[in-house]
């Protein structure tokens, strides 16, 4: 039983654990909280499900198609609607992605109505591997090799290539960043186009496991967020640590003490961590000065 | 002239003759409104809708008082609304409580939790203050939504109410809304202008100069929670009562980013912005619900539909509407409505300049 929930809420935690590292990617280099990340993930699952269904294309094409789609939507709404803004206040920047949000929500209610649909995920989401007594689904089983694949994948990318190198010192000091030459403004495209693909990512995998209709991304959006604060706004490990764990807790909670309030662990996590150590786990915490 | 030349008249509610002129013909109009409505139809108006449109400014003073007026971004109002409508509804139909003590216990019941959602509140700014009210909204409907004594997935049914033994209309229950509003509009102006609302203003300007001046930061901020939470709960009540059933499920994250828009719309920090907004969006989210019975747009929207969308969901063309309204506010007239008139203002009062 424990082990078995331990399992399954790793599985689902992974799915947080990217959405919350999507989130924090932009939060790290442009300060602005994305509350539209769940609806961009949302409509990039329904495009590889409209690639899938209607157009039959196999589906590593439709992988690669969903992330282009992926980038230049991101690159659209940084481009058009977040730089156009002069001299945004916290609260005008939430605006700002709060109404991208309703726009997406809205353009996919219109063009797939509220029905519930199933998204053709190659692997299967009855048929499950035995480890040993331990029963897990193929679907969890391979939503855990593909945040682990993705995880070292970001790493390596910030770690060793030229542009993650570029993104880490535009995160800690534009002003700097651009006299050493590099292009912030091109930097933060990139920014909200990498934290797209990766939300993309959580979107199909989330369907997988659940349904795609419109409204599917509206809980794990908090539990992006519940991850996010609870291993730190800035920084990745952090966000998959928490993803991790914050998957684990909610399935011990609904395992043990009460199935139907699982969802309101997510809140109460965001405001014990807050209350107790805002900066998060793995973050350092920055004061500010007058 | 505008030069104050003492404290008193800097507290005053009218400011000059005009201004009192202008509210006694407005209160006027919204007396004689229900009439209006039903002889001419202006705009296809009903009496629910402006009944409902009442309601949304309430709403929307409260939720300024905390976003224009303190600073604290909040998230969570469809919370608050919720409280507010099921306590109402429940206090009326389980312990026949009268509608004019229901209100204001359902109001306070709301505010105690504005204060609890207030205390964590103290600690956190910005984006993550919008994480947890954000966190609580969607939290409470989950209570209400996993709890019997509410009705559970399929929420209660108000009260028929009844004024002097005879059942009560819509048009009866405008003109009780239209006083509470108008009492909690008069309330909303002196707040602002008495001490609080100017430790309110200090606050949002900068707490730490606030508390410098000597604001007791705890006291200021988790009063505005409980002052807009009760604003909210009030109207969450009416609202329960205009509707005549309430559900969870219609207290979703879209109605409070709703409420927000609405703010953002009228304008910060302005009361008469926020009724403005709260007017034109309860207005436009009404007609563009059903878009297909406006004329000329309708049937051609309804055609594109069936080619290229699903017309189901053409409904949702409201919410893109308004997902647009909120970013081109934002940045193109970040002060909404309210900073537009005061653009106008300026422009005739200096006119040939």
């Amino acid at each position: 039983m424990f082990g078995q929930l331990v399992v399954s809420g790793l599985a689902v935690g992974a799915c947080y654990a990217m959405l919350a590292i999507a989130m924090v990617i932009i939060y790290k280099t442009s300060e602005v909280l994305n509350f539209a990340q769940g609806e961009m993930a949302m409509i990039s699952t329904f495009i590889a499900f409209m690639f899938i269904e209607m157009y039959q294309i196999p589906f590593h094409y439709t992988l690669a198609l969903t992330f282009l789609f992926a980038i230049l939507l991101a690159v659209f709404f940084e481009l058009v609607f977040l730089r156009q803004a002069k001299d945004p206040t916290v609260l005008g920047l939430i605006i700002i992605t709060l109404g991208f949000e309703m726009v997406l929500m809205g353009f996919a209610g219109w063009k797939w109505g509220p029905d519930q649909r199933a998204f053709p995920f190659p692997v299967s989401n009855i048929e499950a591997y035995n480890v040993s007594g331990l029963i897990i689904s193929k679907i969890n089983f391979w939503t855990l090799i593909v945040s682990l694949i993705l995880m070292l994948i970001l790493f390596l990318f910030f770690r060793y290539t030229k542009l993650g190198i570029a993104m880490r010192a535009t995160q800690q000091n534009q002003l700097a960043a651009r006299v050493m030459g590099i292009r912030t403004k091109w930097i933060f495209s990139f920014t909200w186009a990498l934290s797209s693909m990766v939300g993309a990512v959580a979107g199909m995998l989330i369907a997988a496991l659940g349904v795609l209709d419109p409204p599917m991304m509206m809980d794990p959006l908090l539990k992006g967020f519940a991850s996010g604060v609870l291993g730190g706004m800035t920084s990745l490990p952090g966000a998959a640590l928490g993803g991790a764990m914050l998957g684990i807790i909610e399935n011990l909670f609904g395992g043990y003490v009460s199935l139907s309030f699982k969802s309101v662990v997510a809140f109460a996590i965001i405001v014990l961590m807050l209350c107790v150590k805002p900066s998060g786990l793995l973050a350092k915490h920055y004061v500010k000065k007058v | 002239m505008d030069i104050k030349r003492n404290y008193y008249e800097d507290i005053e509610l009218f400011k000059s003759n005009t201004i009192l002129v202008w509210s006694i013909l407005f209160l006027i109009f919204l007396t004689i409104l229900p009439w209006l409505i039903t002889k001419y139809h202006p705009l296809g108006l009903s009496i629910y809708i402006a009944n409902l449109i009442m309601v949304h400014a309430i709403v929307a003073i409260g939720l300024n008082i905390l976003v224009g007026y303190t600073g604290q971004i909040s998230m969570g109002h469809a919370g608050f609304f919720a409280i507010g409508a099921f306590t109402a509804v429940i206090l009326v139909s389980n312990w026949s409580f009268p509608l004019f003590i229901a209100l204001p216990i359902a109001g306070f019941i709301t505010s105690i939790f504005g204060f609890i959602l207030g205390l964590p509140a103290l600690r956190l700014k910005g984006p993550y203050l919008a994480i947890a009210t954000l966190g609580f909204g969607m939290t409470i409907t989950t209570v209400i939504k996993h709890m019997e004594f509410f009705g559970g997935r399929m929420g209660l049914q108000a009260p028929k109410l009844e004024l002097f033994g005879t059942p009560m209309k819509d048009i009866h229950f405008y003109y009780v809304i239209m006083i509470i509003a108008v009492i909690m509009v008069i309330g909303a102006f002196k707040l602002i202008k008495t001490r609080v609302g100017r430790a309110f203003i200090a606050i949002r300007d900068s707490d730490i100069a606030a508390e410098a001046m000597g604001v007791n930061l705890t006291y200021y901020k988790t009063l505005a929670f409980a002052v807009s939470a009760f604003y909210t709960g009030v109207a969450g009540g009416l609202f329960a009562f205009i509707l005549g059933f309430i559900n969870p499920e219609s207290f979703h994250l879209i109605m409070s980013i709703t409420f927000l828009a609405m703010v953002v719309v009228g304008g910060l920090g302005s009361i008469m912005g926020s009724i403005c907004g709260a007017t034109l969006m309860t207005f436009l989210d009404i007609k563009l619900q059903a878009i297909q019975d406006i004329s000329f747009i309708g049937p051609a929207l309804v055609t594109f539909s069936q080619k290229y969308m699903s017309v189901a969901g053409i409904s949702n063309i409201a919410v893109i509407v308004y997902g647009l309204i909120m970013i081109l506010i934002v940045l193109f007239e970040p002060l909404g409505i309210f900073g537009f008139w005061i653009r106008c203002k300026k422009y005739w009062k200096t006119w040939p300049f």
